[in-house]
């Protein structure tokens, strides 16, 4: 008997060891919790390459800095590349038919990358004088052997490059006169290109030798009036400019380095008023002049005369000039009407005929459009056909062709600038389900095809197909909220001002809309998002109702630019009400406090320091006037160097406003920084939201130690204004790096730490009562990490088990933020090897699964890091409770283990930041995390505990248990025919 | 993990003279073994390599040879990262000196091995999937299932074998003996004392 309890014994312990799985993913796990969606922002500049057979392609840059080479038949990404944060894209063109050539950097970086692949063939630094505008040019034909040749005009300076391995062969130094050049042209089959440029009151034109750079021919004539605006370059020897009064065309023709003048006057035009502006697009023979909505088309005839050809009303966008076969010349033209879009292919040569004309239908949710760029293509007729790449006011990018929308791009979600959650609606009965729940005999096929891979007799299909039902689960995508919490709505407002709707199961758009509110009008001249807010989170007696957000935003990019508030269905997207514009907007405080129909109180704090109560009704106002003088702020001036602490006191006086919701708040305390000094660089706070499951913390030798924890300490980091610049531009011994705890309410510095020979930046992630911060140590020149922790004191006594079974201990006292607790910190730093973009904190529903830190490196990964590794307690020699307790000796540097990387082999090109979110099941939080691309798993720091996971086998359990009570049954014949057989002995 | 030594004596650094930008022009070279900058594949692609200086100042890409320039760079203490989907580089620290141009001093921070010449080889490779363990029998043995049915085949036909080898005559006597102290413990129990 005791043998069997013994294999028993020995059968459980290597159960509950077999349990214990890994953290990290394997490959075949790719895709089951995560997802991720790659974008390039808003399109800039587009270059079609479609001459060669083979693959159609687009190349395009945009604002988020990429270059990226699209299929032009499903606008899928070829390949992609983000340049630096600094490194904006100026201009970009293909050279040799095979290169994509890329001016940046304000003209100063030159770079040559393969067509087929993104390879960077070669890169150039050209060097300036000043700043000026940048100017590419890639003629096609050079005659003899000279088509190698790029022109740039950057920084004052022309300069002619060797596009086979970007050598400058020549420079010229064109900016002594303060002229702005404006053109680099080059007539046909010629060997001089011409500099073009205006002053103040004249014109300029230089002809230079592409062989050797040398000026052939300078010539200028003073115009006198002035231009404005852009010159514009109709043809290839003559130049269209307004006049400063804006109300004269000046044609220039500058052939041979003769200047001549003619003047056109618009206002002779009967019915015309307002101001003109020029088109900056380049049509053939032609300008377009912007003359309130309507677009006025003037030709340029051969003796430089302008000739009024048409006006066309409500046209929204006009391409470049496209030259196809036989040297004719087209453009596209825009004219849009709500969704419903008018492409119009022109030709320019011949006003009265045109190319194409077709009535394209648009989601209204797109806006207006942007840009678009045209491209041709021959039919199987022989006769040509065209197709046009558009950009849309929310940033989306779509093609047309014959009449149709071919494919559409959502590049808004590059440019997330921040991100909320709403649950789902609850599963109602009636509701169909069947519809995408599996039946039985499949659930039962699918486990059966897992429990042949299991087991290795599965065929290369059936492995394929285990994929296919584990990567499409219909469960994972459905539109209700689950047991486990895993499936929400994220929603994220972008910088175009749109607002999605994303589903955390697959990642698609639920939905969809273009804040009105957000739109360019006369009264809100750049309006920009600045954050969300859960506006009403319907829960308790408010279920029927759907949840719903707040968009907050601002009309300008000042401080007292006055501000938007938008509120958006979060089931449907409709924008059920908006308030613009508004007062300006400081700072948005949510309240802890919601009214009967669950909305959130939310005070918003404007330039001047008034708080204003939203929402606007009189229950609001009775539940804020009961916590008035209860609502503290802070505010942070990084130019003053000035942390101030604020009160929300009393009604404001009538002459601000009296409509009663209205709050006057005092200032309570400040603390300056001394700006000779210091310098704030970087501050945090916990996350409102955050759960703390325990107080006390129980050490290896049973003593007790209570966590300080309040939700009003801020991080404020600080170094001396020499350390503020980049990494080399400082000495050690010049730089200091200043950590404060500052208590929010009192003004109380609960801890200041230097940092000798450190500097920024500094990115820091305040839970429960710990921050973790990184920053850059000089002297041993690499990143480290802090951590401190901060403990209470006051209650350090509170050990006795007894006092706490009987209640004899003030941890039932009123906790006060008044209060000034002893506080004890402990702290320790430890080297990282990565730059960081982002750091966040794992968090869970109930706050007693461990954390693990979010590190958003500088090769856009994120790298989940445990807490543990980041313990004050950490010694070098832990003893062996402290060992069973779970401390790691002591280190020098940060471990990084590849597999703990939460994304795996993928990037988040263009990080920004890492967001978490509590599931219901305690052990799983969810982790979004964007930059240009979009990335969103799920993760277990402590493993998940409390839950199977997907991956176990149902089909084998029901076997082996199938199989038991088989067993059991041969076994119970196998007794009674034995029983029998010893009856009959 | 072993970094080659490189014992090649070359080190690139000019010097930019020109009106107001006063910056040097710092090269390098990656180089990963067993890496084509034509392959393909999950990360073998030099398109997908990313060099940064001092953690996004300047952020540039390979050539086809692998080398790299930061152009514009001011004299100092700088940090070169270099970032690439499967390789850990360690970053490196370079020393760019403003009183004798042409000197440059570069060492990895991780490990302060000093170069000799600015070639940057990954420390290690990165490999960010579990490996999985081919199912053999042991596996199948130790799972949960597995240890089910193990136990199951022990009850049924080991278990039925130790009872044949032991004496009829000692089971009974066991019995009786287990029935006895059962009656015993029974003694025990007040309702059972009643009883007796």
């Amino acid at each position: 008997m005791a043998k069997i309890t013994a294999f028993f014994l020995l059968l459980c312990i290597i159960f509950f060891s077999s349990c214990y799985n890994t953290f990290a993913l394997y490959e075949d796990q790719v895709g089951l919790m995560d997802w991720h969606q790659q974008y390039i922002g808003k399109v800039k500049k587009a270059v079609f390459q479609t001459q060669k057979a083979g693959r159609k392609r687009v190349v395009v840059s945009t604002e988020e800095n990429a270059i990226a080479a699209l299929d032009l038949r499903h606008g899928e990404i070829f390949w992609r590349l983000i340049l630096g944060v600094n490194d904006a894209i100026d201009e970009i063109d293909i050279a040799l038919g095979k290169y994509v050539v890329t001016l940046s950097s304000g003209g100063s970086v030159l770079r040559a990358w393969n067509l087929p692949d993104g390879q960077m063939i070669w890169e150039s630094f050209l060097l300036g004088s000043k700043p000026s505008r940048s100017l590419l040019l890639t003629p096609t034909n050079f005659g003899a052997n000279k088509d190698n040749v790029i022109l740039v005009y950057s920084n004052g300076c022309l300069h002619a490059v060797s596009s086979i391995d970007g050598d400058i062969l020549w420079k010229k130094d064109l900016a002594q006169n303060g002229m702005d050049v404006q053109h680099l042209v080059h007539p046909e089959e010629s060997d001089t290109i011409y500099t073009l440029g205006i002053g103040d009151t004249q014109f300029e034109a230089y002809v230079i030798s592409v062989r050797n750079g040398e000026v052939l021919k300078h010539s200028n004539m003073e115009f006198p009036g002035g231009f404005s605006g852009d010159l514009l370059l109709p043809t290839s020897d003559k130049a269209v400019v307004l006049d400063s009064s804006g109300s004269t065309l000046v044609s220039i023709s500058f052939v041979g380095g003769e200047i001549k003048f003619q003047k056109f006057q618009i206002s002779d035009l009967q019915g015309y008023s307002g101001v003109a502006v020029l088109l900056p697009s380049k049509l053939a023979g032609m300008v377009a002049v912007k003359i309130d909505r309507s677009l006025l088309f003037a030709k340029v005839k051969a003796e430089g005369t302008l000739e009024v050809v048409d006006t066309v009303p409500g046209v929204e966008a006009v391409s470049d000039s496209l030259t196809f076969a036989d040297g004719q010349t087209a453009f596209g033209l825009i004219q849009q009407d709500g969704g419903k879009i008018q492409l119009t292919v022109k030709s320019s040569d011949d006003w009265k005929s045109h190319f194409l004309k077709e009535s394209i239908e648009v989601d209204q949710q797109r806006g207006l459009v942007h840009k678009i760029f045209i491209n041709n293509y021959v039919r199987t007729d022989r006769t040509y056909g065209f197709r046009a790449l558009i950009v849309m006011e929310d940033h989306s990018l779509l093609l047309l062709q014959q009449g149709a929308v071919v494919w559409n791009r959502e590049d808004a979600l590059a440019s997330i600038i921040d991100v909320t959650t709403s649950e789902l609606p609850v599963q109602k009965d009636g509701v169909s389900v069947a519809k995408v729940e599996h039946n039985l005999f499949e659930w039962l096929k699918g486990h059966l095809l897992k429990l042949k891979a299991t087991l290795m007799i599965a065929t290369p299909d059936d492995l394929a197909a285990v994929l296919q039902i584990r990567l499409q689960s219909a469960e994972k995508s459905k539109m209700t909220r689950d047991h486990n919490g895993f499936r929400k709505l994220l929603i994220v407002l972008t910088r175009a001002g749109k607002l999605f709707a994303l589903h955390t199961g697959d990642g698609r758009i639920v939905w969809s809309r273009l804040l009105t509110t957000f739109r360019k009008s006369g009264t809100c001249e750049s309006p920009r998002g600045l954050k969300l807010y859960q506006w009403q989170v319907p829960h308790h007696h408010a279920l029927d109702e759907n949840p719903s957000v707040l968009v907050v935003g601002t009309c300008g990019h000042n401080s007292d630019a006055s501000g938007i508030l938008s509120f958006v269905d979060a089931y449907k997207g409709e924008e059920l009400n908006y308030l613009a514009p508004t007062r300006s907007i400081a700072l948005v405080i949510p309240l802890p406090f919601t009214d009967s129909t669950e909305q959130r109180l939310h005070l918003i704090i404007d330039a001047e320091g008034y708080g204003h109560l939203y929402p606007r009704t009189p229950e609001a106002v009775d539940i804020f006037q009961k916590e008035l003088g209860n609502i503290y702020w802070y505010s942070v001036d990084i130019n003053n160097n000035l942390l101030k602490g604020h009160v929300v006191k009393k009604n404001c006086k009538e002459e601000i406003a009296d409509d009663g919701y209205c709050f006057e708040s005092s200032d309570l305390w400040s603390v300056v920084f001394p700006s000779d000094s210091e310098k704030i660089i970087a501050t945090s706070t916990r996350i409102l939201s955050e759960v703390v499951h325990t107080q006390a913390k129980v050490n290896a030798d049973q003593d007790v130690l209570y966590k300080y924890i309040s939700k009003n300490v801020l991080f404020l980091a600080t170094v001396t204004p020499k350390a503020m610049g980049n990494i080399g531009s400082v000495t050690p011994d010049d730089s200091w790096l200043y950590v404060y705890l500052v208590d929010t309410i009192t003004g109380r510095v609960l801890l200041r730490m230097s940092h000798h020979g450190c500097q920024g930046p500094v990115h820091a992630v305040f839970s429960e009562n710990w921050v973790v911060y990184h920053y850059f140590n000089l002297r041993a020149h690499r990143y480290e990490m802090s951590v401190v922790e901060i403990y209470d004191q006051s209650r350090a006594d509170n050990k006795d088990v007894l006092k706490l079974v009987l209640g004899k201990h003030n941890l039932s006292a009123p906790v006060s933020s008044y209060a000034r607790p002893e506080v004890m910190t402990k702290s320790q730093s430890y080297f990282f090897s990565h730059s960081v973009k982002a750091v966040a904190v794992t968090s869970t529903a109930k706050g007693i699964t461990s954390k693990q830190l979010l590190i958003g490196t500088i090769g856009d990964q994120v790298l989940a890091l445990d807490k543990r590794f980041l313990d004050p307690r950490r010694t070098l020699n832990p003893t062996q409770a402290e060992k069973e307790e779970g401390i790691i000796p002591l280190t020098d540097t940060l471990p990084i283990m590849p597999q703990a990387y939460v994304t795996h082999a993928l990037k988040v090109e263009g990080l920004r930041s890492i967001i978490t979110i509590p599931a219901k099941l305690e052990s799983t939080t969810l982790v979004f995390a964007h930059g240009v691309d979009l990335f969103f798993t799920r993760l277990a720091p402590s493993k998940t505990y409390d839950s199977l996971t997907d991956d176990f086998n149902y089909a084998l359990l029901l076997l082996t248990i199938v199989a038991l009570v088989i067993a059991i049954f041969v076994t119970w014949i196998w007794s009674e025919k034995k029983e029998l057989q010893e009856k009959w002995r | 993990m072993a970094v080659r030594a490189i014992f090649l004596l070359q080190f690139f650094l000019s010097t930019i003279f020109s009106g107001k930008v006063d910056g040097y022009t710092v090269t390098g070279r990656v180089r990963i073994p067993g890496f084509s900058l034509k392959g393909s594949g999950y990360s073998a692609k030099a398109s997908n390599v990313k060099v940064i200086l001092n953690g996004g100042q300047i952020v540039t890409f390979l050539r086809p040879n692998g080398y790299f320039s930061f152009h514009n760079v001011s004299a100092g203490t700088h940090l070169i990262e270099v970032t690439a989907i499967g390789y850990f580089f360690s970053p490196v620290r370079v020393d760019v000196s403003a009183r004798n141009p042409g000197m440059v001093q570069a060492a990895l921070t991780e490990n302060r091995r000093s170069l000799i010449e600015l070639v940057l080889e990954p420390l290690s490779e990165e490999q960010y999937y579990e490996l999985k363990e081919p199912v053999t029998i042991m596996s199948l043995v130790k799972s949960p299932i597995g240890m089910m049915f193990g136990f199951m085949l022990f009850v049924m036909f080991v278990m039925p074998k130790l009872a044949e080898n032991v004496d009829p005559e000692e089971i009974k006597r066991t019995q009786e003996e287990i029935m006895r102290g059962q009656g015993s413990l029974s003694s025990l129990l007040p309702g059972a004392q009643s009883s007796n």
